[in-house]
């Protein structure tokens, strides 16, 4: 016997199929840019100008009528505040029962957990902007169709994050409710609510935060809000008065922002 | 303490009857048991973790469905309840758990009252209006169990002993006729599970309370329990008062002797 030879072992990180497979992954993500930039259409006259018409477009802006602000404007922002908290309210209320068929744990039975996950999906696929032109289809153009606007598209976001929140929660305490006892209500009062509770609050500010951008857009269909009054001015090319209306709305975002991460802090 | 038992008889509180238990079709993890669990006192089921102790117990307030058998306290076999009157049993059994499965983010005064949720309606447990007596109550168990201080303070910020004490709290609450503590000293340290331990004996002796403890501590076990069920592999083995029980014994229900 020789003396032992260390062993000839090679050290690859991928084996031969999964280079292939590598390889045609990364290629087909160039191709399918490639097709998306083809399919956009760009109108090279057009590109080819945009630095100037953008120019032309911040110089008609300036000064912002800020003159402008009040009364329409503000009256239009308070609106969009009413449509946006209302729609948080409601949508939050119809996706608690949602999320309690969605979740796992609570509602044993596969069939209606999946009928609740289609509903908080059809919820989500639809844009709000989609979701406002239905409403207004039903109730008119106005700041009603906003609201349920609001409220249907934050059901799907709402639900399914509660649905988790609620799967994560502890079994133990409520499997001890459950030797006392406790009826269902009790059970889900005492020993789901408390441990759901932060999440709930975090979800619904969370989607009240979006809710305020989102109902900003609305109007261009007629949902009532600022977008109303945005969409005038940019058909009556009154630029100074569209630069007021988005000033005003990065103003309402960036302090709901910083109200709801301060709440958020403070309930964690 | 004013705890009732319903049960004065020194007839047996329980009476196990052919019980057998598979999660899994074909593998039976409870083989035909047959116990009585007296009116008085400890009984305490040892055996090898995973031999179906836990299963056992929760059988017996149906957090386990049983497979076959009967479980039968007074008239009633609890393993045929259904619906309003399974939860109306399950309101006359306590339950110690080994995690304390306390609400963490409640205090521990709602956790303690939590033991009334049977009783109360709703609306009260909602608005947090519990019925005066039964608040009176929870501020004499939680003297009782040594945390008169503790009533507003969340049950998170509290340590395993003083957790479990609330857990027996929580349990006492409910007025029992019959105590289970499945594993009730198994996440504390060796003082604390000795404390616990004395704490659960003396307050159910007092209140007449039968209690079926699971415990993997054998000495611990001697040391309180007036009766000794072991069990090895879902069937039991040995069933006796604790100075019966000798090496040979501790030989079949855990295997082995090396650690003896």
């Amino acid at each position: 016997m020789s003396a032992t030879l260390p062993l000839h072992r090679e050290w690859v990180r991928h084996s031969f199929g999964e280079r292939l497979l590598r390889y045609f992954l990364w290629l087909a993500a160039i191709a399918s840019l490639v097709w998306a930039v083809r399919s956009i259409e760009i109108i090279p006259e057009f590109l080819a100008d945009a630095p100037e018409q953008m120019a032309d477009l911040l110089i008609r802006m300036w000064p912002p009528d800020l003159g402008h602000y009040y009364p329409s404007v503000h009256a239009a922002m308070i609106e969009t505040l009413h449509i946006a908290s209302l729609g948080t309210v409601l949508g939050v209320a119809l996706a608690i029962p949602i999320a309690l068929l969605a979740a796992r744990n609570i509602c044993r039975n596969v069939l209606l957990n999946a009928v609740a996950q289609f509903l908080l999906v059809s919820s989500r696929s639809v844009n709000s902007l989609v979701w406002a032109l239905i409403f207004v289809a039903v109730f008119g153009p106005g700041p009603a169709a906003g609201t349920f606007a609001i409220a249907f598209r934050s059901i799907g976001f709402v639900g399914k994050l509660l649905a988790e929140a609620i799967e994560e929660a502890a079994p133990g305490p409520v499997e001890a409710l459950e030797a006392s006892g406790a009826p269902w209500g009790h059970r889900m009062l005492k020993g789901i609510w408390p441990q759901v509770q932060p999440a709930f609050w975090g979800i619904a500010l969370f989607r009240w935060d979006i809710n305020v951008r989102e109902s900003a857009v609305l109007g261009l269909v007629g949902a009532g809000g600022i977008g109303v009054v945005l969409d005038d001015a940019i058909n009556f090319f009154q630029w100074e008065r569209v630069a007021t209306i988005l000033l005003a709305i990065l103003a309402v975002v960036v302090v709901a922002e910083i109200l709801v991460t301060r709440i958020r802090a403070k309930l964690i | 303490m004013s705890a009732t038992p319903i049960l004065k008889s020194s007839g047996p509180i329980l009476r196990i009857e052919g019980l057998e238990k598979s999660y899994t079709p074909g593998k039976p993890v409870l083989r035909g048991i047959n116990l009585e669990i007296g009116a008085q006192g400890i009984t305490a089921i040892i055996g090898p973790s995973g031999t179906g102790k836990s299963t056992l117990l929760r059988c017996i307030n149906r957090l386990v469905e049983p497979t076959a058998g009967a479980i039968l306290m007074g008239e009633e076999d609890l393993a045929k309840l259904r619906g309003a009157a399974l939860r109306q049993a399950r309101r006359r059994i306590g339950m110690v758990f080994q995690e304390y499965n306390l609400v963490e983010r409640l205090t521990v005064m709602e956790n303690v009252l939590t033991g009334r949720l049977g009783y109360v309606p709703l609306w009260r447990a909602w608005l947090r209006k519990y019925p005066q007596d039964d608040i009176d109550r929870a501020f004499a168990l939680l003297d009782a169990v040594g945390l008169p201080e503790q009533a507003t303070r969340r049950a998170d910020a509290l340590s395993g002993g003083q957790r479990q004490r609330v857990g027996i709290a929580r349990a006492l609450m409910q007025s029992p006729a019959l105590l289970l503590a499945d594993e009730p000293t198994s996440s504390l340290d060796p003082k604390t599970a000795v404390e616990v331990m004395e704490l659960m004996a003396r307050l159910t002796g007092e209140a007449g309370v039968p209690v079926i403890v699971n415990i993997h501590n054998v000495d611990l076990a001697k040391r309180f329990a007036i009766r000794i069920i072991g069990m090895t592999g879902g069937a039991v083995v040995f069933d006796g008062p604790p100075e019966a029980l000798e090496s040979h014994h501790l030989r079949e229900i855990y295997g082995g002797e090396d650690w003896l």
